[in-house]
């Protein structure tokens, strides 16, 4: 009871019970949060991670500016079901470039976590346009205008550059080459020797079934069909990062 | 002419957004700053053909513009809220209703989330907290206009936050998806928040500090400290809408979910809380119950909600360390959070009568009693177990609902029921029968909302993990989602439930404030009970 009487201190005085409050939310936070940011074993060390190939960043972009990761999480956990399902369960270091995160809070919607490569583009694009074409019980709206719009990639070098001040590994040849490297990769046979080189594995063509132009439907399923197609499972060694 | 720095300011600040929409450098950020100069430009106008302020307007020399204002919009933003909520529950029963591109599901939740918890939530919070500072330290609002600026200044913020996710401007942070000149704006008005609050506290003239105002100043303070944290991000070009966040994968998500956790903690739990400690005792005319359960609930509170936020993070790549404990954490916080519920219902010990005969305390009873349940709920559906199977089903989305439409929703209405006649000086409500009906379409559409919610959420969990007898997956997913069609249809006729209600409220307020009283029956009164002899 002496204690509570001695509440009445921090009751008369303001500035006492503001700076009392701000110290006593600050604990939590700095003991769970901070930590994640200097303990090694945070993210494991694997092969295989790369930035965005600009195009697969713009991609990503649209799936952000369309509200996806509303109802498809991209996160998938340790259970028998989701690694049948969905694959292998996901890595930290699988999103260690992803500014922001897209983990997803609510499956409406199927985990795409490792959806590339699952579908062909000309699946992606109809399942884009008219969900229920190819999936009768899906309640996705349609994307159709998508295909319509002509993407802009005016600034494609000022996102790789804000992504480089984040912390994400574009160097400065990147950057330069950051427009150049979008017509490349959606191009249908267009010279990707030095796209391949920058961004190993990346997947190149046309990929909205419309050659003749980019559009934000190339984007996004571009940026889809390399989701979770980074590491190679067959050589993943997971006892070796236990944490 | 008093409005002359207002004029000023608005008139520079409109051709401000219009240069900037000259010198952006995407679609978005244009369309955007046109938004923005064209209502900063509205402003400007009526600014200049406001009539002079009567003299001695407020009787009691506090400053309650803001209030009735604010009280009003209160109302507007729960109905936009809920009809977009409704509109949301809609897609999801009938893809038919995404009017894609600007209505497509997508837009529209967070358009939905933002106008229940920032616009309707946030406005009660502002206009509540004015209110009860005021009186609970007798004292008028610190800063002069300052409080004009801190409610225009984030109705502003609303109305870029909206319009901003109808036009696809968005961080994907889920409660906290404006882009950065929006945060960036958000701050000042926040921080100018801090400086008319505290500086009405520091002028009261009563010794201690009200309970209530410890909630809303721990309210203010750390939803502060989270906004700016949370947002820190590095914009492509400071004219143009896109940014990339600070930190990534992991540590993003932490720093999101430490955020997210505790909009729902300080936002929607502490900030409430402060109404409930002034409204409920006024309305119930009894003192609160404990002044040591206060302390303690209080304290313990504010410091176990910061480390809950992993627990939206189970069986992720998070690491199970900070799992463990933001689960451990999340089931202490059930105790400090039934501490307040205890001192809440505990208020009308003695003044239970009042029950049957006041819808609006009756309205507040059952916020507490949600309030209650919520919190039981949250803590167990942060055991690991439980959450492996209610992660990323609609048992969450249920669960955020009984809080929200129960707690937030029920205390607020309360609080606006309380203040309308006094703010207008009215001798009473239009009718206290129509908060009766208001009562039971609200409890109505919650019980619904979150009945189906349970089963459509625990079914979907066991329809995904379902294994036959020969070790097969028994469902694809497409399946699943065949499955919950009739819990959808169910669910949007629970929200239209609630809309209805959120609509007779609308309806009672515009005519109390008309000044109209219904001629009807007084709410039965049972017969008096005689003391057994």
């Amino acid at each position: 009871m002496s204690i509570l009487e001695k509440h009445g201190v921090i009751e008369r005085n303001a500035s006492l019970l503001l700076v009392g409050s701000l110290v006593v939310v600050c604990i939590g936070g700095i003991v769970e949060v901070t930590p994640l940011f200097y303990l090694q074993n945070t993210i494991e060390k694997v092969e295989g991670m790369r930035p965005y190939t600009p195009l697969e960043l713009a991609g990503r972009n649209i799936y952000i500016r369309e509200g996806c990761y509303l109802c498809h999480s991209q996160m998938i956990r340790p259970f028998r079901d989701e690694t049948e399902r969905y694959g292998h369960y996901s890595l930290a270091a699988e999103s260690m470039y992803d500014h922001p995160f897209q983990w997803g809070s609510k499956r409406t919607g199927p985990d795409l976590a490792r959806v590339g490569a699952r579908y062909s583009n000309e699946w992606q694009v109809q399942h884009l346009a008219d969900p229920r074409s190819v999936v009768p019980e899906s309640i996705m709206p349609s994307y159709s205008f998508l295909a319509d719009a002509t993407l802009d990639f005016d600034t494609m070098d000022g996102m790789l550059k804000a992504n480089a001040l984040v912390g994400v590994p574009y160097s400065d040849e990147m950057i330069a080459t950051a427009k150049a490297d979008v017509v490349a990769q959606a191009t249908p046979d267009a010279e990707t020797g030095d796209l391949l080189a920058r961004y190993p594995k990346a997947v190149t063509g046309d990929f909205d079934g419309d050659p003749g132009r980019i559009t934000e439907m190339d984007a996004l399923v571009a940026y889809l069909q390399m989701l979770g197609t980074l590491v190679d499972f067959e050589t993943y060694d997971e006892h070796a990062n236990t944490r | 002419m008093r409005y002359t720095g207002w004029i000023i300011g608005l008139g520079a600040a409109t051709f401000g957004a219009v240069a900037l929409a000259g010198l952006a450098v995407d679609d978005a950020f244009r369309a955007h700053m046109g938004i923005l100069s064209f209502v900063l430009g509205l402003g400007t106008i009526v600014a200049m053909r406001l009539p002079e302020p009567a003299a001695a307007q407020d009787a009691g020399g506090y400053m309650d513009g803001p209030i009735r204002i604010g009280t009003i919009l209160t109302v507007f933003w729960g109905v936009v809220g809920f009809t977009v909520g409704l509109l949301a529950a809609l897609q999801l029963a009938y893809p038919e209703f995404n009017l894609g591109p600007w209505l497509n599901f997508g837009r529209i939740r967070p358009l939905h989330t933002s106008a229940v918890i920032f616009a309707f939530g946030g406005t009660a919070l502002m206009t509540t907290s004015f209110y009860v500072v005021q009186r609970t330290c007798r004292a008028r609002l610190f800063g002069g206009d300052l409080a004009w600026f801190v409610f225009w200044g984030y109705q502003l913020f609303i109305l870029l936050a909206a319009t901003g996710y109808l036009l696809g401007i968005t961080q994907s942070r889920e409660y906290a998806e404006p882009e950065w000149y929006v945060d960036l704006w958000l701050t000042v008005v926040w921080v100018a928040y801090l400086v008319v609050f505290l500086g009405t506290i520091l002028r009261r003239k009563e010794p201690h500090i009200y309970v209530a105002n410890w909630f809303y100043l721990a309210f203010i303070v750390t939803i502060a400290l989270l906004h700016v944290v949370n947002n820190l991000a590095v914009p492509v070009s400071p004219f143009g809408a896109r940014s990339y966040s600070l930190f990534s994968g992991v540590q993003d998500a932490l720093t999101q979910w430490w955020y997210g956790h505790n909009a729902v903690g300080f936002f929607l739990t502490a900030g409430f809380l402060g109404m409930m400690y002034y409204y409920m005792p006024k309305q119930a005319e009894r003192p609160v119950y404990s002044y040591r359960l206060s302390i303690i609930h209080f304290w313990a509170l504010i410091f176990l909600y910061i480390w809950a936020g992993p627990h939206h993070l189970h069986y992720t790549a998070l690491p199970d360390w900070a799992q463990t404990l933001g689960m451990v954490f999340s089931v202490v916080l059930w105790m400090p959070s039934w501490g307040g519920m205890i001192n809440g219902l505990m208020t009308l010990r003695g003044a239970w009568d009042k029950m049957r005969t006041d819808p609006i305390i009756r309205m507040m009873v059952i916020a507490v009693a949600f309030y209650g349940m919520s919190t039981f709920e949250g803590p167990v559906m942060s055991i690991k177990s439980v959450n492996g199977l209610s992660h990323y089903t609609d048992w969450t989305i249920g669960h955020v609902h009984s809080g929200a439409l129960g707690w937030v929703g029920m205390i607020t209405f309360g609080a606006v029921y309380f203040m309308v006649p006094r703010l207008w000086g009215r001798e009473r409500l239009y009718s206290l029968r129509m908060v009766n009906w208001h009562f039971w379409l609200a409890t109505l559409g919650i019980v619904v909302y979150a009945a189906v919610m349970w089963v459509s959420g625990i079914m979907q969990g066991l329809m995904w993990r379902e294994y036959d007898s020969q070790g097969f997956l028994v469902y694809s997913f497409a399946e699943t989602v065949a499955a919950l069609h009739p819990y959808y249809v169910m669910r949007a006729l629970g929200g239209l439930l609630y809309l209805a209600g959120g609509l007779v409220m609308a309806f009672n307020v515009y005519m109390t404030i008309a000044g109209k009283v219904r001629n009807e029956k007084p709410m039965p009164v049972p017969a008096q009970l005689q003391p057994a002899e």
